[in-house]
């Protein structure tokens, strides 16, 4: 997102000081060029959204006035019919038709799709592109976000481990990594799955932990990733605890889902399609609930920054401007208390599920 | 809804699931196997240094009433033998004493035996010495008085005398 404010920053620059230039371009179709700056309201809601979908090339500044992309293309790698590997600059950000042996393929908000030579991309009436779509397991921002963040918590965390063999008190970066590790393990493992069980399940939750908050600073970052905003990232995670809570549930778990004790049989075949339904709502929470805190403190950055720039007409660029520092500032100071909040919510809510699929039951 | 299962990506799914449980597998080799044994080595290690501390607290404490308890024996003992020293010493004396007075007793016994026999045989010496000094005696007189014939006839008047009276 700060990408965005960077651009924009400089774009506010450049519009201070060619007005004219404004002007001119503000007159012209939005749509027809790619290098014209972004001064409507729908091409700041398109590329707010445009931001908020993975892409297959990382774009660290777009020059407004040339449109130049200054960034680096990252490997596309197509399951269609045989594995189809090129670099994304064969799409030219999407410019252009790449073409791989036989096949062409073009990229239509954020998705590559299988077209023909002259890629040409047909919609239906929600506006969704109808081509085919070839499994895409290409090294995306989203990727190259997540492998980041996996290769920090690896080296910053057998820092720590390796620590441990000079001496039993960490020193440097340990010492402030020591404290999260012992935080989850006593604040939330311990308490929601209990002292006999909770060991099993720590890889889990900590590498979830620290993998989602890593992400979630990772997007407040001027680098624009929007991983844990991303569906297909939170769907994996909830998935992940999803099935470890099937596959970690005892005996009672599955009595109180299909034949709850205690109460009298009319009432466990009312309950039973409801527990069934609740096992699948608690995952789908959890995915749903980082989806959307994610990406909604993205667009209202993001707005908030754009704000300059709708409301320069009716402020003046100085009051917009300030305006909209004052409110971004704001909103991020607090998406950094979200980004730690929704990791340990979504870290606090698994070990719940997982210490509610272990517990023993003793009172029946 | 229906914009969320347009923007969902199964590759992007599936390599996250591959980075996730790669991920998972090789933070708990490297990182939280080791650091959660470290964490929990120096907790034991904590935990057990001030249960050692405790326990040194409550030996000390020990030692202390057992340092008590041998005083007190010792003073006991102490007392007990000056006790039984004394009783030695006053029964000593008690047997000494009744010792020396029978010896005394004895002594003083055969002496006045002994006395009494060398009186007996002196008195009896002297009941001989004067037997035989009074028969000396009384010949000597007897020959004086009846040295003469008148006195010879005196005598025996007298005693006839005396028969006649009878």
């Amino acid at each position: 997102m700060k990408v965005f404010q960077t651009t924009l920053r400089i774009a506010v620059a450049m519009l201070l000081l060619t007005t004219a230039t404004l002007r001119a371009n503000s007159g012209e179709t939005p749509h027809e060029a790619q290098g014209n700056l972004i001064d409507t309201k729908e091409e700041i809601n398109d590329y707010i959204k445009h931001h908020l979908q993975d892409a297959h090339d990382f774009v660290f500044y777009t020059s407004g006035t040339t449109g130049t992309h200054y960034g680096f293309p990252l490997p596309v790698i197509l399951w269609d019919g045989g594995l189809k590997v090129f670099m994304s600059s064969k799409f030219h950000h999407g410019a252009s038709v790449a073409a791989v042996g036989d096949n062409y393929y073009a990229v239509d908000h954020g998705k590559i799709y299988k077209t023909d030579a002259e890629g040409t991309i047909t919609y239906d009436e929600h506006h969704h592109a109808t081509n085919a779509k070839p499994l895409d397991f290409s090294i995306t921002k989203n990727v190259v976000g997540m492998l980041l963040a996996g290769l920090l918590m690896l080296l910053g965390f057998s820092a720590l481990a390796r620590g441990y063999k000079k001496g039993p008190i960490p020193t440097g970066l340990a010492r402030v990594l020591e404290p999260l590790v012992i935080y989850v393990r006593d604040d939330i493992a311990r308490p929601n799955i209990g002292e006999k069980k909770y060991r099993k399940f720590m890889g889990f939750l900590l590498t979830v932990f620290f993998f989602i908050w890593i992400l979630n600073l990772l997007g407040l970052t001027p680098l624009g990733f929007n991983v844990t905003g991303n569906i297909a990232v939170t769907v994996c995670l909830a998935l992940f605890t999803f099935f470890i809570v099937q596959f970690s549930a005892n005996k009672d778990y599955w009595k109180h889902i299909f034949w709850m004790p205690g109460v009298p049989v009319p009432m466990k075949i009312i309950l039973m399609p409801i527990e069934i339904l609740g096992m699948l709502t608690k995952p789908f929470s959890l995915l749903i609930r980082l989806f959307a805190n994610i990406t909604a403190g993205h667009f209202v950055v993001m707005s908030l920054i754009a704000l300059m720039i709708i409301l320069k007409t009716a402020f003046g660029p100085i009051a917009s401007t300030g305006m909209s520092l004052v409110l971004a500032l704001f909103i991020s100071v607090i998406e950094i208390l979200v980004a730690f909040l929704q990791a340990f919510i979504f870290t606090m809510l698994s070990s719940l599920f997982i210490g509610m699929a272990v517990q023993e039951h003793d009172h029946h | 809804m229906d914009q969320l299962l347009n923007d969902f990506s199964p590759g992007l799914f599936f390599m996250q699931a591959i980075i996730l449980f790669i991920l998972i597998v090789l933070m708990r080799k490297f990182a939280w196997k080791p650091i959660l044994e470290s964490l929990d080595s120096r907790e034991e290690g904590i935990k057990s240094a001030l249960d050692a501390a405790e326990e040194a607290k409550k030996e000390l404490q020990n030692l202390q009433s057992d340092n008590e308890r041998i005083l007190n024996e010792a003073r006991a003992q102490r007392d007990a033998i000056l006790k039984d020293a004394r009783e030695l010493k006053e029964n000593m004396i008690a047997e000494a004493t009744t010792e020396a007075k029978t010896a005394s007793d004895k002594i003083v016994a055969q002496a006045k035996s002994t006395i009494e026999g060398e009186k007996k045989a002196a008195l009896a010496e002297l009941k001989n010495s004067v037997a035989d000094l009074s028969v000396e005696i009384a010949e000597k007189v007897v020959r004086q008085e009846l040295s003469s014939n008148k006195k010879q006839l005196e005598l025996v008047e007298s005693m006839l005398a005396d028969v006649a009276v009878n």
